[in-house]
C-alpha cells in the first residue's frame, strides 16, 4: 500500500567519546521511496546507516515498521585482487540456494555480456544459467571490475527479498559512465520488486534524477525535502560551503 | 600391534596433525592480514615453558598460559583501537622472548627454542588429536562470520555476527595451535609453519575452499615430508619441516594464479 511510512525518525542524535557526530535529526520514509542522503566527508551519513541498523548507540528514537527485512550495503570492503574467495562462495554466505544466487545475478544483468566479456568468449548461444554457473560465480571477487563488483554486492543485497535498502555511495569506484548504469539498474530492481531505498550518494546529478526525497546531512539536518524544491544553491552553499549549486539540472528529466 | 608407541609413528601422527592445523589456521591469518601475529606471538611462550619447567609440568600448558594471555592482549588492543599495534606488540614480545631466554634451565632452552618432536610421548599425542579436532570444529562453526567480517567489518556486523568474539575465538586458536607446535618446530620457527604452507596456498588457488585446504593439505604434507627425511638423515626435524614447507612454496610460484 502506497503512502505506508514504514521508518520513521525523531530527534536523533550520535555522540562519539562526546563528540556529537548527529543531532536533531527527524524524517520519515514511506513504503517504495527513494531516499537520497548527501552532505560533505565526514557529515555523518555512514554514521547515521550504522544506527539505523542499530549498530551503534544513539539517542532519540528510530521506529522501523514491524517485520522489514533490511538489507545493507556498506561503503567500505576490503576485496583485493588477492583475496582468494569465489563470487558463488561469497554470495553463499548469505543464501545457499543456487536457484537464488542464478537469479539474483540474473537480475542484476550479470548474464550474456558480463560473462562473456568476462571469460572473453562470444557464443552467445549457451547464456544465462550454465554462463553463470560456469564463469561468473567461479571467479574470484577481486578479479571483478568496478562495475562488475558492484552488480554482484546489489546480486547480494537483493537475496533474501528485502523490503529495504540500505546503500552507501553504491557507485563507489566506478567511472561516470557506468554510475548511472547502476542508478537504472537500482530503479529498475525497484519498480520490480517495489522495495524501499536509503541511499548515501555524492552526486547530485543522480539525486535529482532517481530520489523521491534528500536529507542534507552535516552533522544536523541542513534541507529535507524533495529534491527539485529543498536543493536550491542557499542550503548547498550551506551544506557544502563555497561554489556549490551550480549542479541544477543541465539535462532535464 | 605396537604401531602406537613406535616413536617415529607418534611422531608423524603429531607432526601431520599439527601442520594440517597450523595451514588451515594460516589460511586465515593471511585473510585477516595478520601473517605475523603467529611468529611475534609465539614468542611469548617461552616464559611459559619456563615456569612449566621450573614447576615440573607439561611445557604445553605453560606454553598454552603465556599464550593465552598474549592472545587476549592482542584482542583487547584490537577491540581498542582499531589499528594494529605493531609496535606495542612488537616491543611486548621481544621483551618477553628476552625473559623467557634468561629464566629458561639451559638444558631445556635448545629445545624450547627449536623443538623436539623425537621426545613425543603418547600424551602428547592424546592432546594433539584432541586439540586438533577442537580447531576444525571450531573454524566450521566460524569461518563464514570470520571471511565475512575480513570483506566488510560493517557488513558481517549488519548480518547480526558478533564480529569481536569471533576474532577472540580464532586468536585463541592460533595461541592453542603455537602451542601445539612447540613440540614440532619449536618457538622460533612455529610462525613458519603457520604462515609458509598458507602462503604457497594462496598461490595457487582462486577460492576460499580451494585455498583453506591446500593450505591445511601443504602443512600436513611439509611434516610428513620433513619428519620423515630428519628421521631418513637423522637431522633435527624441526628445521627440516619449515624447509620443506619452503620447498613447497617456491614450487607454487611456478603455477601462480
Amino acid at each position: 500500500m502506497p503512502g505506508e511510512t514504514i521508518l520513521t525518525v525523531e530527534n536523533l542524535g550520535v555522540k562519539f567519546d562526546n563528540n556529537e557526530v548527529l543531532k536533531g535529526l527527524n524524517f520519515f520514509v514511506q513504503k517504495g521511496d527513494v531516499l537520497a542522503i548527501v552532505g560533505p566527508n565526514g557529515a555523518g551519513k555512514s554514521v547515521l546507516f550504522r544506527a539505523l541498523l542499530g549498530l551503534i548507540p544513539y539517542s532519540g528514537k528510530i521506529k522501523w515498521a514491524p517485520g522489514l527485512k533490511i538489507s545493507y550495503v556498506p561503503q567500505k570492503f576490503n576485496i583485493d585482487k588477492d583475496l582468494p574467495l569465489s563470487v558463488e562462495e561469497f554470495l553463499r554466505f548469505k543464501e545457499k540456494t543456487p536457484e537464488k544466487i542464478i537469479g539474483a545475478l540474473k537480475a542484476v544483468g550479470m548474464t550474456d555480456e558480463h560473462t562473456e566479456f568476462l571469460c572473453g568468449l562470444k557464443h552467445r548461444k549457451e547464456t544465462t544459467p550454465s554462463h553463470i554457473e560456469h564463469h561468473v560465480l567461479k571467479e574470484r571477487i577481486g578479479w571483478l571490475s568496478g562495475g562488475q563488483l558492484q552488480r554482484v554486492l546489489i546480486a547480494w543485497s537483493i537475496l533474501d527479498n528485502p523490503d529495504i535498502l540500505l546503500f552507501d555511495e553504491p557507485t563507489a569506484g566506478i567511472d561516470v559512465g557506468g554510475e548511472e548504469t547502476i542508478y537504472n539498474l537500482l530503479k529498475k530492481l525497484k519498480d520490480e520488486r517495489g522495495f524501499t531505498i536509503l541511499l548515501i550518494s555524492h552526486d547530485l546529478n543522480i539525486v535529482y534524477k532517481y530520489a523521491d526525497n534528500v536529507i542534507c546531512l552535516n552533522k544536523e539536518m541542513v534541507c529535507y525535502g524533495e529534491p527539485s524544491t529543498v536543493l536550491d544553491p542557499a542550503s548547498l552553499v550551506k551544506l557544502y560551503g563555497g561554489e556549490a549549486g551550480f549542479y541544477k539540472h543541465e539535462h532535464d528529466h | 600391534m605396537n604401531m602406537i608407541t613406535n616413536p617415529l609413528f607418534l611422531q608423524l601422527l603429531v607432526g601431520v596433525l599439527t601442520g594440517l592445523g597450523a595451514g588451515y589456521l594460516g589460511s586465515f591469518m593471511i585473510l585477516k592480514r595478520m601473517s605475523l601475529v603467529g611468529d611475534v606471538i609465539s614468542h611469548v611462550a617461552l616464559p611459559g615453558i619456563a615456569l612449566a619447567v621450573i614447576f615440573e609440568v607439561n611445557p604445553f600448558f605453560g606454553a598454552f598460559a603465556a599464550l593465552l594471555l598474549a592472545v587476549i592482549g592482542i584482542w583487547f588492543l584490537e577491540i581498542k583501537t582499531e589499528l594494529p599495534s605493531e609496535t606495542l606488540v612488537g616491543i611486548f614480545f621481544a621483551l618477553s622472548l628476552a625473559l623467557g631466554i634468561l629464566i629458561t634451565p639451559e638444558p631445556e632452552l635448545l629445545e624450547a627454542l627449536f623443538g623436539d618432536i623425537t621426545k613425543i610421548g603418547l600424551s602428547d599425542a592424546l592432546i594433539t588429536i584432541a586439540l586438533i579436532a577442537v580447531i576444525f570444529f571450531t573454524m566450521f562453526r566460524i569461518y563464514r562470520g570470520l571471511t565475512l567480517s575480513v570483506v566488510s567489518k560493517q557488513l558481517a556486523q549488519s548480518m547480526g555476527i558478533n564480529v569481536s568474539k569471533i576474532s577472540f575465538l580464532f586468536l585463541l586458536l592460533v595461541a592453542i595451535i603455537v602451542a601445539l607446535g612447540l613440540k614440532v618446530t619449536g618457538v622460533f620457527l612455529m610462525g613458519a609453519l603457520v604462515i609458509v604452507p598458507a602462503a604457497a596456498a594462496k598461490n595457487v588457488s582462486v577460492s576460499l575452499a580451494g585455498f583453506t585446504r591446500l593450505a591445511a593439505l601443504f602443512g600436513g604434507i611439509s611434516a610428513l615430508g620433513g619428519i620423515l627425511f630428519a628421521s631418513y638423515f637423522n637431522l633435527h626435524p624441526g628445521p627440516i619441516v619449515v624447509l620443506a614447507s619452503g620447498v613447497i612454496f617456491l614450487l607454487t610460484l611456478l603455477f601462480k594464479k
